[in-house]
């Protein structure tokens, strides 16, 4: 039999890691010092891999209160209201058990919201699964739905939208993305620092169990007393699943948001990936000062936890307070009312003095305050002071050629009607399972452009103004050229908020990849960083902050790159609804933006839906013009704004024109309306199914002036037709029936979904 | 001013939206934590929605036996209005204060949308200032909200005009389309449908605003118990 | 020959259990204290056509793992039971 690895491989550490350790500590680390740097510099803590490239983004803007690096970036909002953004992945967790996979990664990212003094006000959702035709892709959708819409209701944040995505790249590795936005007086934010020597750290919520205890699971059978090898990892040490308690979540929003009320904290962390550690190194490093941790303080679940399990396991619904000690009676008092357990188990102390006379924030593990030592190592060394890496990149070599074989080079074939109705899909069945009102303030919730929220809530001033998000991906063209591709996702996210009369104002993002130690992945994912830094700088958006989600592949294959795009918007009075999508009989129907796009073709089908469903993933992606989507985009936005703005306008609905084209936003309004529309023949098949944003299909009742208005702004409009009639007529085309296109939208997820198990 | 009381259970989560439509027609809301067991000075009480210690167990199974629900039996009891909505509307069944149950929905899902709802009784504190027949747009949002009773309340409740509320397409399954049903003197009425929802044109319906007026005891003359 | 078979799918020793944890919390209030380690599951009864009452459970067994429970964080027991 072969010795076993050595424990610092085992723990996901590299000799070249635990020489850095060795040099950190100035000795040789034991093996629970071992646990804490194999969790803290893993990819998931650490980004060690993307950190060189995310530095690449641009993060300021003067409305920018909190960038990259905090729980949640927050912007000013106006009217003395702060707004709190975070997107996170939950991937893999999601894929062994969908449902509390998924309900656990609402619960994170709830708790990186209220940590930052906000009330998180809706959660939005971009979900990625492999073809419906196959059983276990509708067992995950099923569970991953279900327990979004369990955890989220019952906590009571409203799921305003998402995305859905079905494509077999992630037919073993489902994406489970998770946005969360929160709003709060301005003064109440807080940042996660712990400061005073002499103040306590007090653990909220939930006793600690083995739940997501990862790599250091090693340590289960492996020991500190160096016992047997992995043979006898017995059973009931398995690393477990994490199960959520919406219930429990929600009482330690409320008891956390009362403690920031009273002015009962110092500061507030909360417990993610790598639990206690986490969360007592960062706030101990971000404040300078050391920390003191009793092992023996911490509530269990389980008897007979090492101290390595009760330091990394991932429990759920847990917070970390720092307080002065004159807080505690009146702490524990709020914390009894709420039904919530808080428990001293840590105590800020002085920074150490090293060798060289410098001063170091000590994080030190003992049995007992003022017990015995078992771990001491600095603070920044876990939370700041993982090792950089530069990994090798290389474009796939194969690229050149899956861009050559561009559909755009064909001559379109078959029925436009067989394939327009193909590609309409009403992720209703989805949204119907969410709570997407909670609050009173969703003016336009999910299934639409993007949603639109007015910026209300218990505690805030009042104010007319709204927020506006938005999620987005276009996976096909980030296969294709990353750069470019993740440049028109941020195009594409700008222009969905215009749809609802906001503007754009911070970036967050969820860069969804595969193995890191393929340099095509390195290459797409640092090509992807450029694109949205070329988008964010050419629009004028700072990127505040983002989740980078690796390896996820599957039997060898790399999921298409996957950056999600998570847009936050704002619009300054929201009086009146947007008109959305609901045109009138009688209007006249307009394209608004650039009728080509500026690339190799004029209607370019490489990664459109239309192509993708033909299996034809090759092809040339548009080119990213900042100026020219700009102009489109903000003409939209404006006229939007004024209508929310409760002023009298001639615009009837609004839409933007993204996934699947022209023909399916026409399709798609139909739907909703049960009105027909009579449309021009257009240049060619293409144009009908063609993606490149900028694009806007509008209804008016006063089209001179409309255009008037739109010339005046520099920004071409297309007359396209007028809405009546039971038919969806566009050009020689498509003829379709109100009914059948409407019937086949609203029942298409349903059918796959039911197909025989 | 009227001042309702409006109960929040650890684990409620539309409080502020009950309180909010309260406050919107000029009343006072106040919310009363589920550990008191006075109500002195309130003039109606609301059990909002959310999900009450969780709906771990069944919903409305563990809030029935907070203290607060002694106090809301005995204001009942004195003819004061009570209003449950949605899992108010399951405490108050758990607590027997109205009659039937809430099973899981006919789909087995969750569901948030839009219902039409229409008025099929006006002795009751909530649908007083609607008419027979009146069509309302108020949203549902849950997962166990299909209305069952047995036969013989059934007959009862057609027979006293208990059924206040019926849905015009029923989303979830519930028996006769009942969306919300009152007790025999029709002080304390219960409802799945959320009608502090409905209560602006800004969010897509301002239909609840009746059931409110009607609740407040605005607009409408003073309620006189059935009996 | 028709077997009666019961199967309680309850959470793996480890995993939280949130519903039994909160049961658990409100029975005091109740009046019932000394009742701990409260755990929350489901029961599943079904009748399964076998030759024998091994070949009935093995058939409950393999249902329950790949349908009824996630092996993951569940644990499926199937037993014959009496009607």
């Amino acid at each position: 039999m072969s010795s076993p690895a050595p424990l610092h491989r085992a723990l996901g550490l590299t000799d070249t890691e635990l020489e850095s350790i060795r040099e950190v500590l100035g000795r040789e680390p034991n093996s629970l010092e071992l646990a804490l740097y194999g969790v803290m510099w893993s990819e998931h803590c650490s980004y060690k891999s993307s950190r060189i490239h995310l530095r690449r983004l641009p993060t300021e803007a003067p409305h920018v209160l909190v960038g990259p690096g905090e729980n949640a970036g927050v912007i000013d909002a106006g009217d003395g209201i702060a707004v709190a953004i975070r997107i996170e992945s939950h991937n893999h967790p999601s894929a062994i058990e969908p449902y509390q996979g998924a309900a656990t990664g609402v619960g994170g990212i709830l708790r990186d919201v209220f940590t930052m003094g906000a009330r998180p006000l809706a959660v939005m959702d971009p979900l990625f699964f492999g073809e419906l035709s196959d059983a276990r892709q509708r067992w995950l959708v099923e569970g991953v739905v279900s327990g979004i819409s369990g955890y989220g209701n019952s906590v009571g944040v409203p799921t305003i939208g998402g995305e859905l995505t079905f494509d077999d790249c992630y037919a073993s590795n489902p994406l489970v993305n998770v946005l969360c936005c929160g709003a709060m007086p301005i003064q109440r934010l807080v940042l996660g620092v712990a400061s005073g020597v002499g103040n306590l750290a007090v653990l909220l919520g939930s006793s600690t169990g083995r739940d997501g205890i990862g790599g250091v699971s090693v340590l289960a059978s492996a020991g500190f007393d160096g016992a047997d090898g992995a043979e006898s990892l017995d059973d009931a040490k398995r690393p477990s699943v994490q199960v959520g308690d919406p219930y429990e979540e929600k009482r330690l929003i409320e008891a956390c948001l009362a403690l920031l009320d009273d002015g009962l904290v110092v500061g507030i962390q909360d417990l993610g990936g790598a639990g206690i550690v986490c969360a007592t190194s960062e706030t101990a490093a971000r404040g300078g000062v050391g920390m003191d941790v009793d092992v023996t303080a911490i509530p269990l679940r389980e008897a007979g936890m090492a101290p390595f399990e009760i330091m990394t396991s991932e429990s759920q619904e847990r917070m970390l307070a720092i307080i002065t000690p004159e807080n505690w009676d009146a702490v524990a008092a709020l914390c009894t009312k709420w039904e919530v357990r808080a428990t001293i188990v840590g105590h800020v102390v002085e920074p150490s003095i090293d060798a060289n006379g410098r001063s170091v924030a000590m994080l030190r593990v003992r049995q007992g305050f003022g017990g015995e030592v078992l771990a001491e190592v600095p603070a920044s060394s876990l939370a700041d002071e993982a090792p950089l890496y530069n990994r090798p990149m290389a474009r796939p070599a194969d690229l050149d050629a899956i861009i050559a074989d561009d559909p755009s080079d064909d001559e379109p074939v078959g029925s436009p009607n067989d394939d327009l109705l193909e590609l309409l899909v009403d992720p209703a069945w989805v949204y119907r399972q969410y709570d997407s009102q909670l609050f009173l303030n969703t003016v336009v919730g999910p299934g639409r452009d993007a949603a639109l929220l007015r910026l209300a809530g218990p505690g805030l001033p009042s104010s007319e103004r709204g927020v506006a998000l938005s999620t987005d991906s276009n996976p096909r063209w980030c296969a294709l050229d990353p750069r470019a591709g993740t440049a028109l996702t941020v195009a594409e996210s700008v222009a969905n908020l215009a749809c609802v009369g906001a503007t754009a104002k911070a970036v967050v993002n969820c860069l969804n990849f595969g193995n890191p130690e393929h340099p095509e992945v390195m290459w797409q994912l640092s090509e992807a960083i450029d694109g949205m830094t070329e988008a964010c700088v050419g629009l004028g958006l700072p990127v505040i902050g983002g989740n980078v989600s690796l390896y996820n592949e599957s039997g060898g294959h790399d999921i298409d790159p996957t950056p999600v795009v998570g847009l936050l918007g704002v619009i300054e009075s929201l009086v009146a609804p947007p008109p959305g999508w609901e045109w009138r009989k009688g209007d006249d129907i307009v394209l608004v933006g650039a009728r080509h796009a500026n690339s190799h073709y004029r209607f370019p089908l490489g990664g459109t839906r239309w192509a993708t469903r033909r299996g034809r993933r090759g092809g040339h992606v548009p080119y990213f013009d900042a100026e020219t989507l700009a102009a489109a985009i903000n003409f939209v936005a404006g006229e939007v704004a004024s209508i929310c703005a409760g002023q009298a306008s001639d615009v009837t609905a609004v839409h933007d024109v993204g996934g699947g084209g022209l023909a399916v936003a026409l399709a798609e309004m139909v739907a909703v309306t049960a009105l027909g529309v009579e449309i021009v023949e257009l240049e060619s098949h293409a144009e009908l199914f063609a993606e490149f944003p900028g694009r806007f299909v509008v209804a008016t009742n006063d089209v001179q002036s409309f255009i008037a208005r739109a010339e005046l702004a520099g920004v071409p409009v297309v007359p396209l037709g007028t809405v009546g009639g039971r038919t969806l007529r566009i050009g020689s085309m498509i003829e379709l029936s109100v009914d059948e296109v409407a019937s086949r939208r609203r029942g298409a997820l349903e059918e796959s979904l039911a197909a025989v198990l | 001013m009227a001042r309702i009381g409006v109960v929040v259970f650890p684990g409620s989560n539309c409080e502020f939206d009950a309180a909010a439509a309260v406050t919107r027609l000029g009343d006072q809301a106040e919310f009363v934590w589920h550990t008191r067991t006075d109500l002195d000075g309130i003039d109606g009480v609301i059990l909002p929605g959310g999900f009450a210690h969780g709906d771990y167990l069944r919903p409305g199974a563990l809030a029935r036996f907070s203290p607060v629900m002694g106090a809301v039996e005995r204001f009942a009891a004195t003819g004061g209005p009570v209003l449950g909505i949605c899992n108010g509307f399951q405490v108050l069944v758990e607590a027997g204060m109205l009659p039937g149950a809430l099973q899981k929905n006919r789909g087995l899902t969750f569901l948030c949308q839009p219902t039409t709802l229409v008025v099929s009784s006006t002795s009751s504190v909530l649908t007083r200032g609607a008419t027979i027949g009146q069509e309302l747009v108020v949203p549902i949002n849950h997962f166990s909200g299909s209305y069952t009773c047995d036969d013989e309340t059934h007959d009862e409740l057609v027979r006293n005009g208990q059924i206040v509320l019926r849905y015009k397409e029923n989303p979830n399954g519930s028996r006769d389309d009942i969306a919300g049903v009152a007790n025999k003197s029709g002080n304390v009425v219960g409802l799945m449908p959320h009608p502090e929802r409905a209560m602006s044109a800004l969010l897509g319906s301002a239909d609840g605003m009746v059931l409110f007026e009607g609740f407040l005891g605005v607009k409408v003359a003073p309620f006189v118990l059935a009996h | 020959m028709n077997y009666f078979v019961i199967v309680d799918v309850t959470l793996r020793k480890g995993i939280a259990d949130p519903e039994g944890s909160t049961i658990e919390r409100a029975l005091p209030a109740l009046g019932f204290t000394g009742v701990t380690n409260v755990h929350a599951g489901k029961s599943f009864r079904f009748d399964v056509e076998a030759e024998s009452e091994e070949a009935a459970l093995e058939k409950a067994t393999s249902l329950a793992e790949r349908l009824l429970s996630n092996p993951v964080i569940e644990d499926a027991l199937p037993r014959i039971g009496e009607r």
